[in-house]
């Protein structure tokens, strides 16, 4: 039996398949068969369903979904070319010149804000496609295509479009829920007046969505210039597992809190690991005679002692320098979901002398986003404000070393980069000798390891050194390589 | 192939919200996919969405049974597939005491003496079967080696008495909240599910669907609350379900529209947090 041949809607699923798994979601072949069977059930007259079919068998977990429907939208656009919105004859000036282009801006930041004040989603998708088609249009095609969605939304501006929307929405009365409108938001009743004030979030979160519909739209335009497989293999955001702690923006940082929180839970288990009771344990005399009255004082069923449940204290030990900035709001992320699952855990930050931020973690309130706490370091600098881990570990190992002892696990966070000072080799093999274990977890690729001033090679001589790049390199830390 | 138990997307959404449960757009379509692939459904998102309710839901809309396996941890093969009734043969040998060892052998290794448990009834019954696997990440690990079986090809395997095929494959769902990872053997059986909290406009229709008391323009108000407290970071949002009891509670006081005060005085209702409320009265100036 032969296979035949591949028609175009299916040379086009393996080609999105090819490009999912070249994004590290892994699609095997039984999937886009599975994917292939839902499209011919569905059949492809709704693209929406569509979508849903191929994401419940294609993907695995929730963090994948952003990459994916980026992805759909470029291997399965909803249409081609020009939209029948974007008008042919425009009164404007055409958008040549710099003045031209804020005189457009200007226009469109308008009909944004009376779509947003009128609630109006369709009149928002067509600002959408003009704002690409009108100010997204590059002078010189680049690599990716004639359009970019960064250059529209930098000339837009469209977060300055919630106050005159809000304006707008006050002046009409459309801002009363329901639209019936007894009067305006303020003297309307009570309660109309509380869902209103949260006019102002939503717009904020509308805009959110207005964002990102302009760079699927740019996307759009370009796959259709540039072929899809090279957009797709540029033009679309990394998942949050993959993403580097230090370039994580505010997005995506909400996506790594959610994440972690689970991650630590486990890592607190692993930790804590009870060993099974009796095994290996020795055997109980006083408890084991006493069973043997049931038998006639022969001792048939040994009682072995209880162990007790290692409790294991864990140490964190974290660079909080500015050399690290996107790292440390990762680590602080880190730190506060840790302190929530272990009932021991004691955290240091240092630059180049190290502070107990223990209290400041552990009694903030859960979710507190505490990156500002820590802008000001000047506890933890003394002299520079350069990070010097040989002096930071020589003040561990002075002040602190009462919070290690042979349970304690301690995981330090840093880039190993000691600005050319002495790497304090003899203090960190005085705190990996007391404790039970030591890891250290770089931020940066192991291929730039020991380049310029990082001395991460004669760390990790002492110590289990391990790249932690992102979500993925955490999990497979906590997962894998942390031994019980 | 078995005769498929939906005709159409809009046959599982309308079947759906008959038996009181308004499914979006994208969970319909998987619902539809998992029974014409003849695959079971993992579905995963935050807890209070819907997703036993789901389950629930397709069981009354196939008119069938449910049978549920509740995960937790420690949950065994004695719990979720079969065990032999010891009490049980062993009075059947002291019954018989007379009888030759290899008759005997063969007696009680029967079907008399089988406990079926949650997987091995789905697997048995007749008529139309939906089977839950509830919470499956609490389980541990080894579980999911013995569903493997039971999802891959519906049967299941008694030493004793050989393998036991389904007649007529149940519907099966298996919902997790993603507190461990699932393995990818188990993932790629699975049609996977995602349900997040609704749209505002799917959720104002869930509102009214539970309380028909609510007039539309305060459930605009309940759902843009709601919606406002999941925007902040909170220990934990508030869950469709308690969107519903938001409005039960509403109609309680007797009120027709939402001020201030009530707010403050039951956020308790939508939040199960002292600090979440805390942050929640002074982000919305209560």
């Amino acid at each position: 039996m032969t296979a035949p041949p591949a028609d175009a809607p299916t040379a086009r699923l393996v080609a999105f398949g090819r490009a999912l798994r070249a994004h590290g979601i892994s699609t095997g072949t039984s999937d886009l068969v599975d994917a292939a069977a839902a499209a011919q059930v569905l059949g492809y007259d709704d693209r929406e369903r569509l979508r849903a079919g191929f994401a419940s068998a294609l993907l695995r977990r929730s963090s994948e979904r952003r990459l994916f429907d980026d992805l759909f939208d470029v291997f399965f656009p909803s249409a081609l070319g020009t939209r029948s919105v974007v008008a042919q004859d425009d009164p404007l000036p055409p958008a040549e010149d710099a003045a031209g282009r804020r005189a457009r801006a200007a226009a469109l930041r308008d009909e944004l804000a009376t779509a947003l004040a009128r609630r109006d989603r369709r009149a928002r998708e067509e600002v959408v496609a003009r704002t690409v088609a009108i100010l997204g249009r590059l002078p010189k095609d680049s690599t990716l295509g004639a359009y970019s969605a960064a250059q529209a939304l930098d000339l837009l501006a469209p977060q300055t479009a919630i106050a005159a929307a809000l304006e707008r929405a006050q002046d009409a009365g459309i801002d009363v829920p329901g639209g019936s409108g007894d009067g305006s938001g303020g003297s309307g009743g009570a309660g109309r007046g509380l869902a209103s004030r949260f006019r102002r979030d939503e717009m904020r979160s509308e805009i959110a969505e207005f964002r990102r519909a302009v760079e699927t739209e740019t996307r759009r335009r370009n796959a259709e210039a540039r072929g899809s497989e090279r957009i797709a293999r540029y033009a679309v955001r990394a998942p949050v597992d993959q993403t580097s702690f230090v370039l994580a923006g505010p997005d995506e940082l909400a996506e790594l809190r959610r994440a972690i929180t689970p991650l630590t839970r486990k890592l607190a288990t692993r930790l804590a690991a009870r060993r099974r009771s009796g095994r290996g344990a020795p055997i109980d005399i006083r408890r084991t005679l006493r069973r043997a009255m049931g038998t006639g004082g022969v001792p048939m069923r040994p009682a072995y002692q209880k162990r007790s449940t290692s409790r294991v204290d864990l140490v964190l030990l974290c660079d909080m320098s500015s050399s690290v900035a996107g790292f440390s709001r990762f680590t602080i992320l880190l730190m506060q979901a840790l302190a929530s699952q272990f009932r021991r855990v004691r955290i240091f930050g240092f630059v180049n002398v190290v502070d107990e931020l223990t209290e400041t973690i552990a009694t903030a309130a859960p979710g507190a986003d505490l990156s500002g706490n820590f802008s000001d370091t000047a506890r933890m600098t003394k002299w520079h404000s350069n990070s010097d881990y040989g002096t930071a570990f020589h003040d561990f190992a002075d002040q602190h070393l009462d919070a290690v002892g042979h349970r304690t696990v301690v995981l330090i966070l840093g880039d190993a980069r000691t600005n050319n000072t002495d790497p304090g080799l003899d203090a960190l093999h005085t705190i990996n000798e007391r404790a039970k274990a030591v890891f250290f977890l770089n931020p940066e690729p192991a291929r730039q390891w020991s380049s310029g001033d990082s001395v991460a090679h004669l760390y990790s001589d002492i110590v289990d050194m391990h790249e932690c790049r992102n979500l993925a390199q955490l999990r497979h830390f906590v997962a894998r390589l942390l031994p019980v | 192939m078995p005769e498929p138990r939906f005709a159409s997307v809009d046959d599982v959404a309308a079947r759906l919200t008959g038996v009181g449960y308004i499914a979006s757009d994208a969970i319909a379509t998987t619902v539809f996919l998992a029974d014409r692939l003849g695959k079971p459904l993992l579905v995963e998102g935050p807890a209070g969405v819907g997703k036993t309710e789901l389950a629930k839901a397709v069981t009354e809309a196939v008119a069938g049974e449910l049978i549920r396996l509740q995960c937790y941890e420690g949950v065994d093969e004695a719990r979720a597939l079969y065990e032999w009734n010891h009490a049980k043969q062993l009075l059947r040998i002291t019954a018989e005491q007379g009888q030759a060892w290899d008759e005997l052998r063969t007696d009680i290794f029967t079907e008399e003496f089988l406990l079926p448990r949650p997987l091995l009834k789905a697997v048995r019954a007749r008529g139309e079967t939906v089977l839950l696997v509830d919470e499956l990440d609490k389980a541990d690990q080894e579980i999911e080696g013995l569903l493997l079986e039971v999802l891959g090809d519906f049967q299941v395997t008694v030493p004793e008495l050989g393998t036991i095929r389904a007649e007529r494959p149940p519907f099966v769902v298996l919902t997790s909240n993603a507190t461990r990872e699932l393995s990818e053997a188990l993932r790629r059986r699975c049609l996977f599910l995602h349900i997040d909290y609704p749209d505002a406009e799917l959720e104002q229709r869930i509102v009214r669907q539970h309380v028909p008391d609510l007039s539309a323009d305060l459930a605009e108000s309940v759902v843009r609350l709601v919606n406002r407290l999941r925007m902040l970071k909170l220990r934990k949002s508030p869950s469709v379900a308690e969107t519903v009891d938001w409005a039960r509670t509403l109609i309680a006081l007797g009120t027709d529209d939402m001020t201030p005060e009530h707010v403050r005085d039951n956020l308790g209702v939508l939040l199960k947090h002292q600090d979440d409320i805390e942050r929640a009265s002074h982000a919305l100036e209560l």
